[in-house]
């Protein structure tokens, strides 16, 4: 089926489609993390529906409406994908399908990669069949990140990687990392890195999940215990792979803020809390207070990401302001998870296993000023990169 | 671009300095500045092209005033061009377009007369519309009407037998007295006293009973542009700020080289980033569909008014003993947020309209 590239057809096309193809069970706006839908070599589908709902929307290119077609997208311009978000919130359908693929390594990829590496791995992350998860931090490499020390060795016909990784989300369960390692001690910290992509199953790689306060276990150890990897797994030059991290790292504080986000579209939080605080809604003045300010707040930070995409797609591009939506967009989000607990009361410090619960969620939030780049280092590279503070 | 040519202008006839002079002469209003914007276009803004207007829009009108905001230009943009313009726009008959003829020409100055009470709350009009023989006598007073002290024209809200009325008098006539109210911004503001006015049914704009049909879009319009050009306002103290970082030594080092204080700097450009997009929402929402547009314009305003705070307040605290004295404009732009968080709703005004419209 050909899309239009009318606006306006393609509003109705889609409208349509989604009408036919989206299972009535992906049509409860459910994007918390239990509810995703990964992929991956392992992956159980929850449901008959789920599978059903990334098959059908893989095969549109849905996935990663913004895509190439070639690489399994549907090559989406902005204005049509501004559409598309708005009609699958519309019959407020789940994302077919998330993961790091889409996020991070698939614009890194499109961006740096040879166009082998993108035939052979794009279209894979489009249709949900291999997961990625991301090897950056390490133990002595934290907001530090150009600081790291995994080891890349030249050994003529393949790389020698020995080194560790932490949170690294879900490593456990993906089938490739892409890893910043050090491919020359020698030279400048940030001139020494390669961006590397390593098979999960090469001898040598072992995982570890860390248990986190939520009770969850996203984040694992990565180890490199003298692993082999191909030569041609670097994407972008040798030694140049801090530009492609930084480059990345644009695009997960683009990804990360966005999950604060409130809408026009959605429901207001303030409304939410007033139904869960029962018969005559949010009563006390403090709490409709905070709501308040939490609705003002979160409805400017979702029209500034909207202005912040459209800017990106234009000439003069975001560049280090992105660090601002990441800074905002976690703080309002973890705002909004401490209201939540407050209209929740009692009721919503009860423990019913780490999947689903509210504390658990809450919990999860307090990573957010952390993962990504911590706050304090979103406010260091606006005040010395877009401010242009001194050192 | 329109933000780039209209800083131009500025920047010559209107920086700070000239704001400054104006207060230390004790005068509120400067008819040649205007009379140069009007020639500009920025007095018709928002005035069809047909009554001589530039009719630019609210997005337009909202860039204009946030610039004008960065240097405290005190004009009658907001009262006339905006607000009355705005309401004239509601009626059209062959009155009302030549008011708007002469807005657009910068001859002709309004101020709007809502307020009476130390809150903003139209709803809660006290002053009196009452029939006698074909017109009306109205009695009561009024305050914080913003550029009363000089306008040649008042809508006044009042409330008749039927419901709440608005008015458009000339300012000076017979038993209206005009005081002037003396703020700490330095900007013109008028406590109106109306002492059995007398009133035709040709001086109702609009209808009667039928105020608020006229007069929302034309405090909404005034509320965003408001809105903007405190947004320019916080902007303003903002550079200022970050320059001073730049160029202030304190323990052989520039203070700016502080982390404590470039974090604090960071957070306000990220307040302002946010509420640049809000003033930018709200503009196009007036000139694409106004009948939606309350949210929106809430929404700017109550941004505008949490981020200027924020930047006055860190501007002072930044430069430090230097922030405190009149010699230093910092203060100006304190007094003129504090001000304009008042003006036309504040801040829990703003945000129990967008409780009520998000269903809380």
């Amino acid at each position: 089926m050909q899309l239009s590239s009318d606006p306006e057809t393609f509003r109705v096309e889609l409208r349509n489609w989604l009408e036919a193809n989206c299972p009535e069970q992906m049509r409860d706006g459910a994007n918390t993390e239990a509810k995703i839908c990964w992929g991956g070599k392992d992956w159980v589908f929850s449901s008959d529906a789920q599978r059903l709902w990334l098959e059908r929307a893989a095969s549109m290119g849905f996935t990663v409406p913004t895509w190439p077609k070639a690489y399994g997208g549907a090559g989406l311009d902005r204005v049509r994908e501004k559409i598309f978000h708005e009609q699958l919130g519309q019959i407020n359908a789940r994302l077919p399908l998330q993961s790091f693929g889409i996020w991070m390594l698939g614009p890194a990829l499109l961006r740096f990669g040879t166009k082998e590496q993108k035939m052979q791995y794009l279209p894979p992350i489009a249709r949900g069949e291999i997961r990625w998860c991301q090897g950056y931090s390490e133990p002595g490499a934290g907001s530090d990140l150009a600081s790291l020390q995994t080891k890349c060795e030249d050994k003529g016909n393949h790389w020698l990687v020995n080194g560790q990784k932490i949170w690294t989300s879900y490593a456990d369960k993906a089938d490739w990392i892409f890893a910043l390692v050090r491919s020359d001690r020698d030279a400048p910290k940030h001139k020494g890195i390669s961006f590397i992509l390593v098979d999960m199953t090469s001898k040598g790689v072992t995982t570890q999940p860390i248990k986190l306060i939520s009770g969850i276990s996203p984040f694992c150890e990565t180890f490199f215990d003298d692993v082999e990897v191909p030569k041609h797994h670097v994407v972008g030059e040798v030694n140049r792979g801090w530009d492609v991290a930084k480059y990345l790292l644009t695009h997960e504080r683009q990804m990360i803020s966005a999950g604060g986000s409130g809408l026009f579209g959605g429901r207001a939080l303030g409304a939410i809390a007033a139904d869960e605080a029962g018969e005559g809604g949010l009563c006390d003045a403090t709490s409709r207070a905070a709501a308040m300010e939490f609705e003002v707040n979160s409805l400017a930070i979702g029209l500034t990401l909207e202005r912040y995409k459209d800017m990106a797609e234009s000439e003069t591009g975001v560049g280090d302001a992105s660090a601002m939506l990441k800074y905002v967009g976690t703080e309002l989000n973890m705002q909004r998870m401490e209201l939540m607990m407050s209209a929740g009361g009692s009721e919503a410090l009860e423990w019913d296993g780490p999947v689903g619960s509210r504390a658990g969620e809450w919990l999860r939030t307090k990573a957010n000023s952390i993962e990504g780049g911590t706050s304090e280092v979103m406010l260091s590279i606006v005040s010395r990169r877009v401010l242009g503070l001194p050192g | 671009m329109l933000s780039d040519m209209a800083r131009g202008f500025l920047d010559e006839a209107a920086p700070v300095s000239h704001f400054r002079k104006m207060r230390d002469a004790g005068s509120t209003y400067d008819a040649g500045l205007w009379r140069e914007m009007a020639q500009m276009g920025w007095a018709g803004v928002l005035v069809p092209e047909s009554a001589g207007g530039s009719n630019m829009g609210h997005a337009a009108a909202g860039i204009l005033s946030s610039e004008m905001g960065k240097t405290l230009a005190a004009t009658p943009f907001l009262s006339s061009s905006v607000i009355a313009a705005t309401a004239l726009r509601q009626v059209s008959d062959k009155r009302s377009d030549e008011a708007l003829a002469r807005i657009a020409s910068g001859d002709l100055t309004y101020a709007l007369a809502v307020d009476e009470g130390k809150k903003f709350t139209p709803s809660a009009t006290e002053v009196t519309a009452k029939r006698e023989g074909n017109g009306y006598r109205i009695s009561g007073t009024k305050s914080f009407v913003v550029d009363g002290g000089f306008a040649d024209r008042l809508l006044v809200l009042a409330k008749t037998d039927e419901g709440l009325t608005l008015f458009d008098i000339p300012s000076d006539r017979a038993a209206i007295s005009r005081k002037a109210q003396n703020m700490i911004d330095a900007r013109d503001a008028s406590r109106i006293a109306f002492d059995n006015v007398e009133a035709t049914g040709d001086d109702v704009l609009g209808q009667v009973d039928g105020a608020m049909s006229v007069l929302r879009p034309a405090m909404q319009a005034g509320q965003a542009a408001l809105a903007a050009e405190m947004s320019g306002l916080a902007t303003g103290a903002f550079d200022m700020t970050v320059d001073y970082l730049k160029e202030r030594k304190q323990f052989g080092a520039l203070i700016g080289s502080f982390q404590a204080l470039q974090h604090r700097a960071a957070h306000l450009w990220c307040e302002i980033e946010v509420t640049t997009s809000a003033i930018m929402h709200a503009g196009r929402k007036l000139d694409s569909a106004p009948d939606q547009a309350t949210l929106a314009v809430s929404l700017a305003k109550a941004r505008a008014i949490s981020t200027a705070k924020l930047a006055v307040i860190e501007g002072v605290q930044m430069h430090g003993g230097i922030g405190m004295t009149d010699d230093f404009d910092m203060g100006f732009y304190m007094k003129r947020a504090r001000v304009s968080a008042e003006w036309l709703g504040d801040y829990s005004y703003h945000a129990e309209q967008i409780a009520q419209l998000r269903g809380f």
